[in-house]
């Protein structure tokens, strides 16, 4: 099918965006990589009364780091993202979660704001922003507000953003060297959302101790879910074969994954617990011996 | 009609122009305003591929995006890949091994491809089949399609 009709708008800087946002009260829908948006519109599944296309922005694309942390544009494209070295370098999680986002050709339009606002609680982003513990900041007629993952991600498909606000920038703390990292998922098929997804990272610490542990699920409820009282079984009982397999067998108990056409919730929760094992496995595998943290460790 | 917009692009080198209403998709105006009708429009929701373009070097479904979005974009279609009917490597290979048999999703497997190739010009196996795994065949000739590629990688990479 094709979109009903629309008016058009393709603004060149934020204020004009969020000017238009604001004239249309509601009515007017955000432009991104279009890659979730322009399926809805073609199904007719969404008819908003205009487009504010973001893709003339310019300033909204870049990744930089900055003081700890990186910052990028919301129309940063998941391909800038996959190979961009200072992602690779101080966010290797987002690297990785970045290669399971749909397919080449989705990545090369694609954004990091655009799949965080969408808020699809499938998608890698938001369970990454979750577990990397980031920012994102947001843009509207009343100025700027900064929110974390969990003031963000309301629902499914839901965000807390007001109609006349947008996202503009995301803010992430750089991992500490040497950290272990992994996202797992299954998907029937390569490039589709996850039924269940696990972003894990661990920071070692001499004799096998866990100095932190994150653990947090795709697909495994409505908002992405931090699995805290498993990460406290490794930080407290390290990285051992037996403290991995607890941790797996908690995060299974923590989530209330729903039952749909794709899976039963059941099946959702025994992803939980098998994702999270090979997840961390995987992550501690990682662990640098030879960087600053983990020196400790390997003294 | 007013509600057209003026739309200037490049496609395979040629400048083109034309008007549309804003809801009209890219691979639309492709095939009914510009006549190129290489470019196949499949599911319409960025899930089968066989619609997919490169705009400014990089593959992108043009059933998700809209033609004026494209507006000052460099396209490339299936048709620019044969300029003067000289077959492309990669459409050589696709020839060579038997790659296409309907050719209903052999333009986005091409340009998919393409970019494949241009970002990792030596994929592995299971590299290809995940780049590939972008596009539908409902012939299910993915065999030939991934030996093909394989093939014309190193064609391509060979030096000249």
């Amino acid at each position: 099918m094709k979109p009903a009709r629309f008016a058009y708008h393709a603004p060149a800087s934020v204020d004009e965006a969020v000017a238009l946002l604001a004239r249309y009260g509601g009515e007017a829908k955000l432009l991104a990589g279009g890659q979730s948006l322009v399926p809805l519109l073609n199904f007719r599944l969404s008819r908003p009364a205009a487009l504010v296309d973001l893709n003339r922005v310019a300033a909204l694309a870049y990744i930089r780091e900055d003081a700890g942390h990186v910052r990028l544009g919301a129309m940063t494209r998941q391909r800038a993202i996959e190979f961009s070295p200072v992602i690779r370098r101080r966010l290797p999680l987002l690297a990785e979660a970045t290669t399971l986002v749909g397919h080449l050709p989705i990545r090369t339009r694609g954004t990091i704001g655009g799949s965080l606002a969408h808020a699809d609680p499938a998608a890698e982003y938001p369970a990454a922003l979750t577990a990397l513990g980031g920012q994102v900041i947001v843009r509207g007629p009343r100025g700027e507000r900064t929110l974390v993952a969990g003031e963000l991600f309301q629902t499914y498909l839901t965000t807390t953003l007001a109609a006349d606000e947008m996202l503009v920038e995301v803010r992430l703390p750089m991992m500490p060297d040497g950290a272990g990292f992994a996202f797992e998922e299954f998907s029937r098929r390569h490039g589709d959302f996850a039924i269940v997804g696990i972003a894990a990272m661990v920071v070692g610490q001499a004799g096998g101790r866990c100095a932190a542990a994150r653990l947090v699920t795709a697909g495994a409820g409505p908002v992405p879910v931090r699995l805290r009282a498993a990460e406290e079984i490794l930080e407290r009982d390290g990285l051992s074969v037996t403290a991995v397999e607890a941790a797996a067998r908690r995060a299974a108990e923590l989530v209330d994954p729903p039952s749909d056409i794709h899976a039963s919730a059941d099946y959702r929760r025994n992803l939980t617990r098998v994702l999270t094992g090979r997840a961390l496995r995987r992550a501690i595998a990682r662990l640098d011996v030879l960087s600053p943290t983990a020196g400790e460790r390997a003294g | 009609m007013s509600d057209h917009l003026p739309v200037h692009f490049t496609v395979n080198g040629q400048p083109r122009e034309g008007h549309c209403e804003p809801r009209k998709l890219l691979v639309d105006f492709l095939r009914e305003d510009l006549g190129l009708t290489g470019t196949h429009v499949g599911c319409e929701h960025g899930i089968c591929g066989a619609c997919t373009v490169l705009v400014d070097g990089e593959a992108a479904r043009s059933c998700l995006m809209l033609a004026v979005q494209a507006d000052g974009a460099e396209l490339m279609t299936v048709e620019g890949l044969a300029p003067a009917g000289r077959l492309h490597p990669l459409q050589e290979a696709f020839r060579e091994h038997h790659a296409l048999q309907c050719g209903f999703c052999t333009p986005g497997m091409l340009l998919t491809a393409l970019d494949l190739l241009r970002t990792n010009p030596r994929p592995t196996e299971d590299e290809i089949r995940h780049g590939l795994s972008a596009v539908l065949c409902r012939c299910t000739g993915y065999q030939g399609i991934v030996a093909a590629v394989a093939a014309a990688a190193a064609a391509l990479d060979r030096p000249r």
